[in-house]
């Protein structure tokens, strides 16, 4: 539980942080809170010869209404999203979420853009994202691009960030009707990942559903949505949850059980949804 | 006033809270400057034989002083081991087995568990340590592994071959055929899962050693230093020529008890380098490396009549003792003097044998044995009353050993001192509102909720201070400046010590708390001592404390008389300002320390073993209400109900904080907590996120009841309460879970009883 050694950088910019990036080339990475490349490398999971700490680029750390999307700085700390009033108002579904991860301490130190970045299909934002159709900023060495959430997750803690780029911000379209929203986070302990997640955006035909935990990557529930939009009831529809899911068997959970967890939370969350609405 | 009884704050939390406490790892001895820092390289396979150890890649490696392999070991052999004693209680140090079940220092040509100790790496820097221990090459031949209590029986893959079995310990009582059970009317049979679990400390192994002018002093976390020290002169050293110095220890739960092959092979390694040596663990290696607990399999009967009356009980205990017998050998002895619990049963027999198994070993944990006993016997009268429809209320009630029997002798032969069971299960009742929950329960279901109510009962007693004849000891000492120190034999690791000795000492001779100073855990200052484990501190070093004092208290008043020129028996010590007075004549007063300056060296001392011929047996009933989430299986712990009876209590902020930590952990393993191995006998819980620790965010706030029913075992009639609380709040907390879904059909659910697992059982149940 020590860490290999490594070298280690502070950036106070964007700029300085792709310039480190491009000079250090394959084996450095970003170390934003630290609440997931941390822990990997004191497992010796991960072993980076150098890290580029994105600590002090305060430029990334902001929440801004930018009238029919919410901006949100790569940087920003999980508890900062929480009480974002603009997220209250407008997003309520995404400070819900960002609530649930691990406990204060960690929510004080990690950053959505880590969270986004580091693509763990069990993690709270990156599904809830999805459900919310967010935008992704990429900075590179050959400038800016945008990706949206449905092309972002790729694999296994794996994204659409090349090697040397940033996620700079996420741009959270405002929903039609923020009320309708529901997160149901199913774990053991208050401080656990989810067993499996659903995050609900909309009601009636309009509900976007994603999963989290259900597969390699976060996942949108297709069926569930196809359904909803044909005019299903939301039992019904629920029973689709675990379509197209690829989930995993493990200490925590088997597959069954959880894609039983997947069909019993998204009838709950649509529920939810709805009676918010 | 008295001080007893009153909710003394803790003297130990300013320091520990503000300033913060110095373990091991925080130690600055000017001995210690320089020194090397160990990494263990541990075994990464479960049973293999070590064909080859490359060290030189290691040795190489930049900051590395040495690389230490059983090859370098150059001890003398270690002492023949001790016999299991039959049925007496057992004294609960570590009693290794001796050949062919020996446990080496370092791993030798064969490794047996996950995490064994293989070598040992010495460098300059902390971090270098574990690089270096990367570049040390193990060569394994793979054997079969036997990670379950199950492969241990089947007896197909041996741990120790020249044993010629992996059972390495058997009770003494054979089961008999069933005739105990003729003529019941109603008979409940099957088995019962007692997980293997972690203890868990907050503060993991650390020790410290030095080797100077022939003299090994070695500071290390353990729950007693004394033993310790007797454990170390395994590396050829008379007791005389080894200090061990317990500074602030965070928590031991048993697993602390005397000191692990790691801790003496850093003591050996000072010796042998001439370098100071430090180590502390990882949180990783501390769930590898650290003794558990539990991991039994019981095999019980029950049977009794259609009214409730029990008859006849059987509990056949299957030890899992892990790779290497320490205490798991004896534990299951004290599961089955404990099997038949709170109740009066005409006949009952109790067996056990003890498995070796390729998984990290097992030692005492929080109860040791004790709990074990508890959940089955309250999980069994929970079975018989399903099955005979009488309420778990009455059917405890039927049976419980009525006050008016004690002392009373159970038929696995454990001496019962004294004890209200119905009075403490009234309580928790009244408090808890049990017609109450019980209208709930039923309005739930017949709504057709799926968040339904279920209600847990347990009854328990306990022995605690089981080995009270090796007492304890105290010196109380008071100053010419009016001070007074306590030196006492029982270490503190979390509890409170410090202010519960120091207010006896108050409340005995007057001198007040911030006078009376503690000391615990120098050998050098305390050579005789014994240690705090089997809940047995206040009762058996608090009694000597308590001795000590009235003993320097008469040494005083005769010191007193020759002052004032009085007769002994005209002579009085007024405890309130702690003065000492003539009779009748309140002008005339001496101070504490005019008295003592009277006295040789300007010091009265008492010097004092205090041992109990008894234990005691310390009981009371928990009551826990859940709610399941029966579409999902998930349960919420609702509310905790308990009236646990320890006698007078000494200081109830002390009491209540044990038995808030011992509910958490009861709690923990009812719910949530079990150290898991895949086939090949890897760990799958070696880390927190993989093991599920409770948190304070899974507990309601503790419904805490006051009992008080006092022993005759020693002069402060007290129990000890150090382990109530994973005896009463596992089976309470387990029961209600199953009496959420028994509706259902379900009728027992083994621990933990996570969401999967009750969701498996309800949907098993409702497909019948
Ligand atoms: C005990 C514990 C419990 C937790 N529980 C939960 C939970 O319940 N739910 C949950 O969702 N998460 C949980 N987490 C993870 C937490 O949310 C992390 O904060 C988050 O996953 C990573 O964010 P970070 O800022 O800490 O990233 P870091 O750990 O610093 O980085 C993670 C990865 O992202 C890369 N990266 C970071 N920022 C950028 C960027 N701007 N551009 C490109 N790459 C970047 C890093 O190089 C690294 O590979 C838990 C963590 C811990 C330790």
């Amino acid at each position: 539980m020590i860490p290999p050694s490594f070298t280690y950088a502070r950036a106070t910019s964007v700029d300085e942080a792709l310039a480190l990036a491009a000079e250090h080339g394959e084996d450095a990475k970003f170390l934003a809170g630290g609440q997931s490349l941390l822990p990997l490398m004191k497992l010796r999971f991960a072993a980076p010869s150098m890290l580029i700490d994105l600590g002090r680029v305060t430029e990334l750390s902001y929440v801004r209404d930018e009238g029919t999307y919410v901006a949100i700085g790569a940087l920003t700390r999980h508890h900062d999203v929480v009480h974002a009033e603009v997220l209250a108002a407008d997003i309520p579904l995404l400070a819900a979420a960002a609530e649930t991860v691990g406990d204060p301490q960690i929510r004080h130190r990690g950053t959505i853009g880590g969270s986004a970045a580091h693509a763990d299909a069990a993690a709270d934002l990156p599904a809830t994202l999805l459900a919310l159709d967010a935008t992704f900023v990429v900075k590179g060495p050959d400038g800016t691009r945008s990706v949206p959430a449905a092309e972002f997750f790729k694999g296994i803690f794996e994204t659409a960030l090349e090697p040397g780029e940033l996620l700079t911000e996420i741009q959270v379209p405002k929903p039609a009707s923020p009320a309708a929203w529901s997160y149901q986070k199913f774990n053991k302990r208050a401080i656990d990942f989810a067993i499996v997640g659903v995050a609900v955006q909309g009601a009636g035909r309009h509900a976007r559903v994603a999963l989290v935990n259900m597969a390699s990557t976060p996942l949108r529930a297709t069926a569930v949505e196809t359904a909803l939009a044909d005019g299903a009831s939301v039992a019904d529809a629920a029973q689709l949850a675990a379509e197209g899911t690829h989930a995993g068997s493990d200490i925590h959970a088997s597959k069954a059980y959880r894609e039983h967890l997947a069909r019993v939370l998204t009838r709950r969350a649509l529920e939810e949804a709805a009676a918010r609405a | 006033m008295s001080i007893l009884g009153t909710r003394v704050i803790r003297t130990e939390d300013p320091r520990l809270l503000t300033s913060g406490g110095v373990y091991v790892d925080d130690l600055r001895e000017p001995d210690l400057a320089g020194a090397v820092r160990a990494t263990f390289v541990r075994s990464t396979a479960a049973h293999a034989l070590i064909t080859g150890i490359d060290t030189s890649a290691a040795l190489g490696a930049p900051g590395v002083v040495a690389v230490l392999t059983a090859a370098d070991l150059d001890l003398p052999a270690p002492p023949p081991a001790e016999p299991a004693p039959d049925d007496a209680p057992p004294p609960e140090g570590p009693m290794p087995l001796g050949p062919p079940w020996s446990e080496p220092l370092f791993a030798v040509d064969r490794v047996r568990y996950v995490g064994e100790p293989v070598a040992l790496v010495l460098t300059d820097a902390a971090y270098a340590g574990e690089d270096a221990a990367e570049l040390v090459s193990v060569d394994y031949e793979m054997l079969p592994a036997v990670p379950s209590i199950e492969a241990a029986l089947a007896e197909e893959t041996l741990l120790y071959p020249d044993a010629g079995t992996n059972v390495c310990v058997r009770g003494r009582r054979p089961i008999g055929d069933d005739s105990i059970f003729d003529g019941c009317e109603v008979i409940v049979e099957g088995d019962i899962v007692n997980q293997r679990v972690a203890a868990l400390p907050m503060e993991g192994r650390a020790t410290a050693a030095v080797w100077k002018d022939g003299k090994l002093t070695v500071w290390t976390s353990t729950q007693n230093a004394q033993l310790s020290r007797l454990i170390l002169t395994a590396v050829g050293l008379p007791p005389e020529a080894i200090r061990v110095v317990a500074p602030d220890v965070g928590g031991g739960f048993g697993a602390k008890i005397g000191i692990d092959r790691e801790q003496i092979l850093i003591a050996w390694a000072a010796k042998r380098t001439g370098r100071p040596v430090r180590w502390v663990e990882t949180r990783n290696e501390n769930m590898l490396g650290m003794t558990q607990g539990r991991a039994q399999v019981h095999h019980i009967k029950l049977g009794g009549d259609r009214e409730g009356h029990v008859k006849a009980y059987r509990l056949d205990v299957v030890q899992d003792s892990g790779a290497y017998s320490r205490m798991g050998g004896f534990l299951p002895m004290l599961t089955n003097l404990m099997a038949p619990g709170v109740y009066d049963i005409p006949a009952v027999e109790a067996d056990y044998k003890v498995v070796v198994t390729n998984a990290t070993p097992i030692a005492a944990y929080r109860g040791a044995g004790r709990p074990e006993a508890a959940a089955t016997i309250e999980r069994v009268i929970d079975w018989y009353a399903a099955e005979t429809g009488v309420d778990p209320v009455v059917v405890r009630k039927l049976n419980f050993i009525r006050p008016e029997q004690f002392p009373f002798v159970t038929k696995t032969g454990a001496p019962y001192d004294t004890g209200d069971y119905e009075a403490a299960l009234d309580k928790v009742l009244a408090a808890a509102g049990y017609d109450e929950l019980r209208a709930e329960q039923r309005r739930r279901i017949e709504a057709g909720e799926t968040r339904l109510l279920g209600i847990g009962l347990a009854s328990y007693v306990e022995i605690t201070a089981a080995d009270g004849a090796a007492g304890e000891t105290a010196k109380v000492e008071v100053h010419d400046d009016g001070t007074a120190t306590v030196y006492t034999g029982s270490s503190a690791h979390g509890q409170g010590h410090h202010t519960a000795y120091a207010m006896i000492v108050t409340q005995e001779l007057g001198i007040p708390m911030d006078k009376v100073e503690v000391i615990h855990g120098d050998t050098d200052l305390i050579p005789d001592g014994v240690g705090t484990y089997a809940s047995r501190s206040l009762q058996l070093g608090g009694s000597a404390v308590h001795n000590a004092a009235i003993e320097v208290k008469d040494e005083a008043a005769r010191k007193a008389a020759e002052l004032f020129e009085a007769a002994e028996a005209d002579v009085e010590l007024d405890t309130d300002s702690g003065t000492w007075r003539i009779k009748g004549d309140p002008d005339k007063t001496l101070s504490w320390s005019q008295v003592a300056a009277a006295a040789d060296n300007g010091l009265i001392v008492a010097n004092v073993r205090f041992t109990a011929d008894r234990p005691t047996f310390p009981f009371g009933s928990q009551l826990s209400l859940v709610e399941v989430d029966v579409e999902t299986g998930k349960v919420t712990l609702l509310r905790h109900v308990t009236a646990d009876d320890a006698g007078p209590i000494l200081n109830p902020l002390l009491f209540e904080g044990q038995r808030h930590g011992g509910i958490a952990q009861g709690a923990a393993q009812a719910l949530l907590e079990e150290i898991l191995y895949d086939a090949d006998g890897n760990p799958l819980t070696a880390t927190l996120m993989d093991y599920g620790a409770i948190t304070a965010a899974e507990l309601p706030s503790f419904e805490l009841l006051t009992s008080e029913t006092p022993t005759t075992v020693n002069p402060l009639g007290v129990k000890g309460i150090g382990e109530a609380g994973t005896i009463g709040a596992t089976p309470a907390v387990h029961n209600a879970v199953i009496d959420a879904v028994k509706h259902l059909g379900v009728r027992h659910i083994d621990m933990p009883t996570t969401p999967e697992r009750v969701w498996t059982a309800i949907q098993k149940a409702s497909s019948k």
